[in-house]
């Protein structure tokens, strides 16, 4: 298994960057995941590690050694395609068996690691069947396990889950973490779900336009989002920004919000802009009685467990999440204040968030 | 009302319509060729005797006269002759004729299989090559390309026949087998190319792209992985090269005498005594269908088959 690197990578197709100078170090026996939404890049880099795609410049390192401009076939590393790409002119054998036979093992050798494979993967029942006639998961399967048969140093998979329906998809989540953790693999996994990538990854890094925005464990992700956009991506729904309209201080602990005072940790650097924002979660969110930003009730979605309140407000339309107990009908006039102290302010012009007592 | 009937199947009459269009349209078609296969048993005056006769004594004479060079003796000499030794020798001297040794039927049948099935290995290799590369990769003025390709199929053959005769007289490829393998392949490449491509463009680039990621390189996997997945239109496209290089005529009269001499130019000339050798020609023409016949019907199964079906959820 392996570590794999890359140093500005940079890749444009004619006159649209696909990604844009980025640097990664995905550590050995790590579960990472490129998250974003549809073209911001990820299957752009996930496919540069590869070597479907050249870079236009910068370097990919596999155990430290530049594979940038080496072929696909010469990396040693496996891929798991959304639609699979199973062949559909051999049976399940030898689609597992078709990387070995590259490789020159003999038959018993070959016959032996299929098998380990198959068994691993529970498809050990099914290896006379056609691809073609295979279910989701099974199809799955066996797509996982022509990866797994050759040992590769780093897994790739773009989406390998896209296709399956929900409830199947949550179960194929545990599965391929609990593989990962048997076989020890470096995996790069790629999704725009970001479900798929807080439950499976050791690291997450979250993409757009191109540009790999910050790259963390899925709590630090979730709770300390380095910018906007990955504050309103991370989170169902996303983190709500309130304007503030007034320039950020060095050791400034409060700001007006609608005329209303919400204490903030203490900030380490001022804003360059006299308009910033102010992110909370839906979470730490509250309904108060007095003294809070008032608003109207202008949806309610009930989730269960929980209800998630849409509260149209001067500043705009503001997400709360609440017990599922709670009473409210829609138009009421209701107040919510902050729960805690663990907001974040971006700041106005660059969109990152400012360093404070909460965020470095 | 019918309701065991799913909506989208058709109803009875339909069905029995579709069928008589289908044996009316069989039966015309194949009058010309059940005639063709009659002539071809018939002894060579009812195969012109008037009116035609439907119902008539079989006979080998048409193969016989096919494949052997004949000549006709006085009584005498062929009674001074050793009794007959095989069946068709019996058949000649019936006529007061002797074999005087094999025709030239088989050479020309074989120069027909040589150039057919090997104008049609190659423009099906060539095309697929080609069509691989303008489907996958970025080729400068690729629609120009295309166009042209497709441009030199837009006059008759035909048209360009005295530059190619000039051309292959200076190269020294008239009458000969090679010449006639790349003349068809060049007429044939340009329906090959284009076929391919939208066989070749209907394969996912993900099949190939997991073969490279598994080790092998773009050919090997152009090998192993896509053509196998074009079988359909691999097997579509040889019929149709196949049936061109198995039939034409014109180029063979015009650039194949002795060496080369296809099949089509040579059998409508088998001379008997007063006249074509009617039966003759009947038995050539049949021998000349099976080869296509049977590669059409080997086929066959790849022209119904979808392989990829069902393979990659789109």
């Amino acid at each position: 298994m392996a570590e794999i690197e890359i140093k500005n990578l940079h890749k444009s197709f004619s006159d649209f960057i696909a990604v844009k100078n980025s640097n990664l170090v995905i550590e050995n026996k790590e579960f990472f995941v490129l998250l974003g939404p549809s073209g911001c890049g990820k299957t752009t880099t996930l496919r540069m590690i590869a070597g479907l795609e050249l870079p236009t410049s910068g370097n990919i390192f596999l155990d430290k050694e530049d594979v940038s401009y080496l072929r696909a076939s010469q990396r040693d590393i496996a891929f798991v395609f959304q639609l699979f790409a199973l062949y559909p002119h051999l049976n399940v054998r030898n689609n597992l068996a078709f990387p070995l036979k590259m490789q020159g093992y003999s038959k018993q050798d070959i016959d032996t690691r299929v098998m380990e494979a198959a068994k691993l993967l529970r498809i050990d029942h099914i290896l006379k069947s056609k691809t073609s006639g295979l279910a989701g998961g099974d199809r799955q399967r066996v797509a996982l396990g022509r990866a797994l048969v050759r040992r590769p140093k780093a897994f790739l998979m773009d989406e390998p889950l896209g296709t399956l329906d929900a409830e199947f998809r949550e179960l194929m989540c545990l599965e391929l973490r609990k593989l990962h953790d048997d076989i020890d693999a470096t995996t790069v996994y790629v999704t725009h779900d970001q479900q798929e990538a807080m439950s499976m990854a050791d690291r997450i890094a979250v993409m757009n336009e191109g540009e790999i925005l910050q790259a963390d464990s899925p709590n630090i992700i979730y709770n300390k989002p380095k910018t906007k956009f990955v504050a309103n991506f991370i989170g169902s729904p996303g983190m709500n920004f309130m304007p503030i309209n007034q320039k950020i201080s060095p050791n400034q602990n409060n700001v007006s919000v609608a005329g209303t005072i919400i204490n903030i940790p203490t900030q380490k650097d001022g804003s360059s802009s006299d308009q910033n924002f102010l992110g909370v979660r839906p979470e730490n969110l509250k309904l108060v009685s007095e003294n809070g930003i008032k608003g109207n009730i202008f949806g309610v979605e009930y989730l269960g467990s929980r209800k998630i309140l849409t509260v149209e407000t001067v500043v705009g339309n503001i997400k709360i999440r609440v017990d599922s107990d709670t009473n409210v009908q829609i138009n009421e006039q209701v107040q919510f204040n902050v729960l805690n102290n663990n907001q974040i302010v971006f700041d106005g012009s660059t969109d990152k968030a400012l360093i404070s007592e909460f965020i470095s | 009302m019918d309701t065991s009937r799913s909506p989208l199947e058709p109803s009875g009459f339909s069905r029995k319509l579709a069928a008589t269009i289908i044996i009316v349209y069989m039966v015309v078609t194949l009058i010309p060729i059940t005639w063709i296969v009659a002539t071809s048993f018939k002894s060579v005056d009812s195969a012109i005797s008037y009116p035609p006769e439907v119902f008539f004594e079989p006979s080998l004479e048409g193969y016989v006269n096919l494949f052997t060079n004949r000549s006709r003796q006085p009584k005498e000499y062929l009674d001074s002759l050793p009794p007959p030794e095989t069946w068709y020798e019996e058949l000649v001297r019936s006529r007061e004729m002797v074999i005087t040794g094999p025709s030239k039927f088989i050479g020309r049948y074989s120069n027909s299989l040589i150039i057919g099935f090997g104008a049609t290995f190659l423009s099906v290799f060539l095309g697929a090559l080609a069509a691989y590369a303008f489907s996958r990769f970025k080729v400068p003025l690729k629609d120009d390309l295309m166009f042209f390709i497709l441009s030199t199929r837009m006059f008759p053959p035909i048209a360009v026949a005295v530059p190619i005769f000039i051309m292959y007289r200076k190269l020294g490829l008239g009458d000969t087998h090679l010449g006639m393998i790349i003349l068809y392949t060049v007429v044939n490449l340009s329906l090959a190319v284009w076929l391919l491509k939208g066989f070749m463009d209907e394969i996912p680039k993900e099949y190939e792209e997991a073969a490279m990621i598994d080790g092998y390189s773009r050919m090997q996997a152009f090998f192993k992985v896509v053509l196998p997945q074009a079988m359909t239109g691999i097997a579509a496209t040889a019929i149709f090269c196949m049936i061109f290089s198995w039939n034409e005529y014109a180029f063979a009269v015009l650039l194949t005498q002795f060496n080369a001499q296809t099949a089509p130019p040579f059998i409508p000339t088998i001379i008997g005594e007063g006249g074509l050798d009617w039966p003759a020609i009947g038995a050539g023409t049949t021998l000349f269908l099976i080869p296509v016949m049977i590669f059409t019907v080997v086929l066959r199964k790849h022209l119904l088959r979808g392989i990829t079906f069902g393979a990659v959820r789109k």
